[in-house]
């Protein structure tokens, strides 16, 4: 193990629904620069799991820690604005809007000046500007016109702007329902690029899955949730897609260590 | 246990590479004229209105005497000044997904308030009008909580509140009028939007005008602030709206709130207009102003729509009106001929909004 500090850690989370219990002492840490995929059965608790980190769910019992400093989120918006950006698997995104727009949407841009601050203009120029710019950086090149509207666009193009979105905007880390769920081969590739870009501009990802090709491709660790807490947490280069679903369903014995979190991350 | 074709793109991909890399294009020819229509229309869905009153301005212009003058022309906007007023409210309304019942009774009970506590109780004019406004935007919010707070259908919650605030009106106004002399005497400024002036020949009203002036106002407000942009976007996508940090609630109630503040300014421009404060006038506000809304291209189903497009609906619906009426066609074909105009509105909202799903 390495002394790395990780961006976000959760300890014995516990959350019950009545008498059906969701989290039973659930484990998790995220670290700096990494791709951490979250895999597990229907029903094992990863998305309650997910939701306690960006303030959907409010977790009975654990400890939640943001860069070693204890949080306590009640809505997704605490989440957002202490840095951590979530792209929906319905991606959230207004059809009737355009591009900008959307990526803006909840923390618009004011007009300098007396224009702004009394009556609330925006600054349209600005906004579109650093959209733009968002979608270049992430390669996004094919969106010509950013006052399109988003129900013009592809599938791909719009969990592109949603990604880009999430990445404009976060300091900590983004965490990514399915993104690949709804796309075709071309598409999905296109995310998994994406998801790479994003990585590499030193955002860690919370990816959660359940096509094993796309997370064995880009994971650099795997958490493997079972039963409502953490199982196992492997490296998808030392074990297979076979072994990461024995472990998933059962049919293997978790191995005692968890993986290291990769220096070569930053 | 390690397997390299785990890692990076699988083996189907590799065909990718070679894949087309064009956008998709499709055969102009194709394009046939009604498919561009088509194409026009969505883009530009004020389009479909402005054409109609064009055509409409026309027609009338051609079979019925005395339609094409200055005078008949600055006359159908003074008929038109409280639907459009009433519109711009029913807009905001219907832009979030939602419809008010409500507004002519809001309207109503704010004006018989504004016009009992000056005239008959001695208040000053200038606390009496920003009271029945209060009075207005309280309305509004009531609505706006019984939609926001217990989750109850904005249909449901106005056809009750509509009822309501009317039996309110009656209470207050004991079903009396306030006659025009008595107004004149203690507060002619409840009639301030009657007054008129000449503008280019034509006599127009500081009422009109006043309708005239909300638009670009309302257009800058729904199109240039975060507001008005979290408007479309609530009524687009309430989910998204919510996922994306907007707060849905205080827009809704913001909304349902200013729309019966300006439901009480048409209350006092109709006390110009009208020239008394009679309770049961303008029965029919509410649904005219649905009818310019939906004309004028504003989607029920939210989200869609434009300010300008329900000041062209207004002016549809008074060109319709004033021109069967010169053409001495009776009142019963001027509601047919609304009636239809409606549902051909919504027929074409239909149908352009198909390209989009």
């Amino acid at each position: 193990m390495t002394d790395m500090q990780p961006v976000m850690s959760a300890r014995g989370l516990v959350k019950r629904y009545g008498r059906v219990t969701a989290m039973d002492q659930a484990d998790f840490e995220i670290y700096p620069g990494e791709v951490l995929a979250v895999i597990g059965d229907n029903g094992a608790g990863k998305s309650t799991l997910v939701k306690s980190l960006c303030g959907a769910v409010v977790p009975d019992h654990g400890v939640i820690e943001l860069d070693g400093k204890p949080i306590h989120f009640t809505s997704p918006m605490q989440a957002r604005d202490a840095g951590i950006e979530t792209v929906y698997q319905n991606l959230a995104l207004s059809p009737a809007l355009s591009i900008a727009d959307n990526m803006f949407l909840g923390r618009e841009i004011y007009a300098p000046g007396i224009l702004g601050r009394v009556f609330k203009k925006l600054d349209k120029k600005a906004m579109h500007k650093q959209a733009r710019e968002r979608l270049v950086e992430l390669g996004l090149l094919t969106i010509q016109n950013i006052g399109q509207l988003v129900e013009t666009l592809s599938g791909g193009q719009r969990q592109g702007v949603a990604v880009a979105r999430a990445a404009a905007f976060a300091k900590k880390f983004v965490i990514m329902d399915e993104p690949t769920a709804a796309l075709g081969v071309k598409e999905s590739r296109r995310v998994l690029d994406l998801i790479k870009d994003v990585r590499a501009r030193g955002l860690p990802i919370v990816l959660i899955s359940h096509n094993m090709p796309h997370v064995f491709e880009v994971a650099d660790r795997i958490h493997i949730h079972r039963l409502g807490r953490r199982a196992a947490v492997i490296d998808p280069e030392k074990y297979s897609m076979s072994d990461a679903v024995a472990i998933m369903t059962g049919a293997m014995e978790p191995p005692a260590e968890l993986c290291p979190p990769k220096v070569t991350a930053h | 246990m390690t397997s390299e074709t785990t890692r990076g793109p699988q083996e189907f991909e590799k065909v990718l590479a070679d894949s087309a890399t064009e956008v998709a294009q499709f055969e102009l020819e194709d394009n046939n004229l009604l498919r561009r229509l088509h194409h026009f229309l969505h883009a530009n869905p004020t389009a479909v209105p402005v054409i109609v009153l064009i055509i409409s301005i026309l027609m009338f212009g051609a079979i019925a005497n005395n339609f094409f003058t200055a005078f008949n022309m600055t006359l159908i906007i003074q008929q038109v000044t409280i639907i459009g007023i009433l519109g711009v409210a029913q807009t905001l309304i219907i832009l979030t997904a939602g419809i008010d019942l409500s507004v002519a009774a809001v309207m109503m009970l704010s004006a018989v308030l504004m016009g009992n506590l000056a005239v008959n109780m001695g208040v000053p004019t200038v606390l009496a009008i920003p009271f029945g406004v209060l009075v207005g935007a309280a309305c509004g919010g009531a609505n706006g909580l019984l939609v926001t707070r217990f989750r109850l259908p904005p249909f449901i919650v106005t056809l009750g509140t509509w009822k309501i605030f009317f039996a309110l009106n009656l209470y207050f106004s004991g079903g009396q009028s306030i006659r025009s002399q008595d107004i004149d005497q203690a507060a002619p400024a409840l009639k301030l939007f009657g007054d008129s002036f000449q503008l280019l020949g034509a006599q127009f009203t500081t009422g009109s005008l006043l309708m005239l002036l909300l638009f670009p106002l309302f257009y800058y407000i729904l199109n240039w602030t975060p507001w008005g942009r979290h408007v479309y976007a609530v009524g687009d996508d309430i989910d998204a709206a919510r996922l994306s940090g907007i707060r849905t609630r205080r827009v809704l109630l913001s909304v349902y709130a200013l729309a019966g503040a300006l439901c009480a300014l048409a209350g006092w421009v109709s006390i110009g207009r009208v020239g008394s404060v009679s309770p049961q006038s303008f029965f029919e506000g509410n649904l005219d102003a649905i009818t310019a809304v939906v004309i004028g291209g504003t989607s029920l189903f939210g989200g869609r729509g434009s300010i300008f497009g329900t000041l062209v609906g207004a002016l549809i619906v008074g060109v319709f009106r004033s021109g069967l009426n010169l053409s001495g066609v009776d009142v019963l074909w001027q509601q047919f001929a609304v009636g239809a105009l409606i549902i051909l509105a919504v027929a074409i909202d239909q149908w352009i909004r198909k390209v989009s799903s």
